[in-house]
């Protein structure tokens, strides 16, 4: 495949009504913490970012696992992708990738070939650098307005607390 | 208990590497030395704590800085700890007698039995640069933290 069948860069990787609180989560999909809190915070009336916590130190499928989600982006299949992933955390290793891929309907040569190119890796570098010096020790890390980083879990009375501050 | 200041000469003290062999107050020397006190190896918070500090490694290398962990926890311990995290910061135990080395530096939870949460900086002439203690051992210091700590080095 050429690089100029490539779609841009994907990201910001946004979900959740405009004007709903703002949410920003660093995650990595592989973290049982990271799949309950997007469980918790895409069934609930925020605006949810997700950008990746990607740690070289957690072996490789973290950053597969980012790289796919990157990859579907790409294809408008972020969110999607992610969405399968929390609710089936035990199909993640490739051939259920693709699997996905093809169950969504994606380009599954060119999902393949982005989620392994360079910018997708600058993408990926680019979240963990912004969220280790925003603060994150851990994930999830999560911001909200710009505030300090929070580490957990966001339960109802957490998400209680941001609707009713909003 | 306070943390060691800065401007402060690193107590005498001894710790072990993970090779058993002493480690001094005369490591300490040459280099720039980050020490990170954690409570327990395999507690969840240290988990993530030290898998995010490996990501500084290439960083504190470019600074001729290296990164040490310390607990109470004996090597054999530390070194399973280390090797399921998947990292490869140095591990010093302060196991024999317990906590010693960080009861001198001001990094020990005497409540709890363990070591604190804690950073300390030593410069190269193994005078403290910078040093900071976590409001409780569940506050992890982030990476901007230990940026900090290294800036102090050079200020």
């Amino acid at each position: 495949m050429s690089a100029d069948r490539r779609g841009p860069v994907s990201g910001p990787h946004v979900s959740g009504p405009e004007g709903a609180p703002g949410v920003l989560l660093y995650g990595d999909a592989t973290c049982p913490r990271c799949q309950l809190a997007v469980l918790r915070l895409r069934a609930a009336p925020v605006r949810l970012t997700w950008r990746h916590l990607v740690l070289r130190a957690r072996g490789p499928r973290p950053r597969a696992l980012a790289g796919a989600l990157e990859a579907a982006g790409r294809q408008d299949a972020f969110w999607p992708v992610l969405d399968a992933v929390v609710a089936d955390p035990s199909r993640t290793e490739d051939p259920d990738l693709w699997a996905l891929a093809r169950r969504l309907g994606l380009d599954v040569e060119r999902f393949d070939l982005d989620r392994r190119d360079e910018g997708t890796t600058a993408a990926i570098a680019a979240d963990l650098a912004d969220g280790l010096q925003a603060g994150a020790v851990g994930t999830p890390a999560i911001v909200v307005g710009g505030g300090a980083v929070e580490h957990g879990v966001p339960d109802d009375a957490w998400i209680d607390a941001l609707l009713q501050r909003a | 208990m306070a943390i060691i200041s800065a401007g402060s000469a690193v107590p005498q003290l001894t710790l072990k590497n993970e090779d058993g062999s002493d480690f001094t107050q005369e490591d300490l020397t040459g280099r720039t030395t980050v020490l990170v006190f954690y409570p327990f190896a395999f507690s969840p918070v240290c988990t993530d704590q030290l898998q995010v500090y490996e990501e500084l490694l290439p960083e504190l290398a470019e600074q001729n800085a290296v990164m040490y962990a310390v607990s109470t926890d004996a090597s054999y311990s530390q070194i399973a700890f280390k090797e399921k995290l998947g990292v490869t910061i140095g591990q010093l135990s302060d196991f024999e007698p317990k906590g010693d080395a960080s009861k001198a530096l001001g990094a020990y939870f005497e409540p709890a039995g363990m070591t604190n949460r804690a950073l300390v900086v030593v410069g190269p002439d193994g005078t403290v640069a910078w040093s900071h203690l976590a409001s409780s051992p569940g506050e992890l210091p982030g990476v901007d933290k230990v940026r900090e700590g290294l800036a102090a080095v050079t200020a």
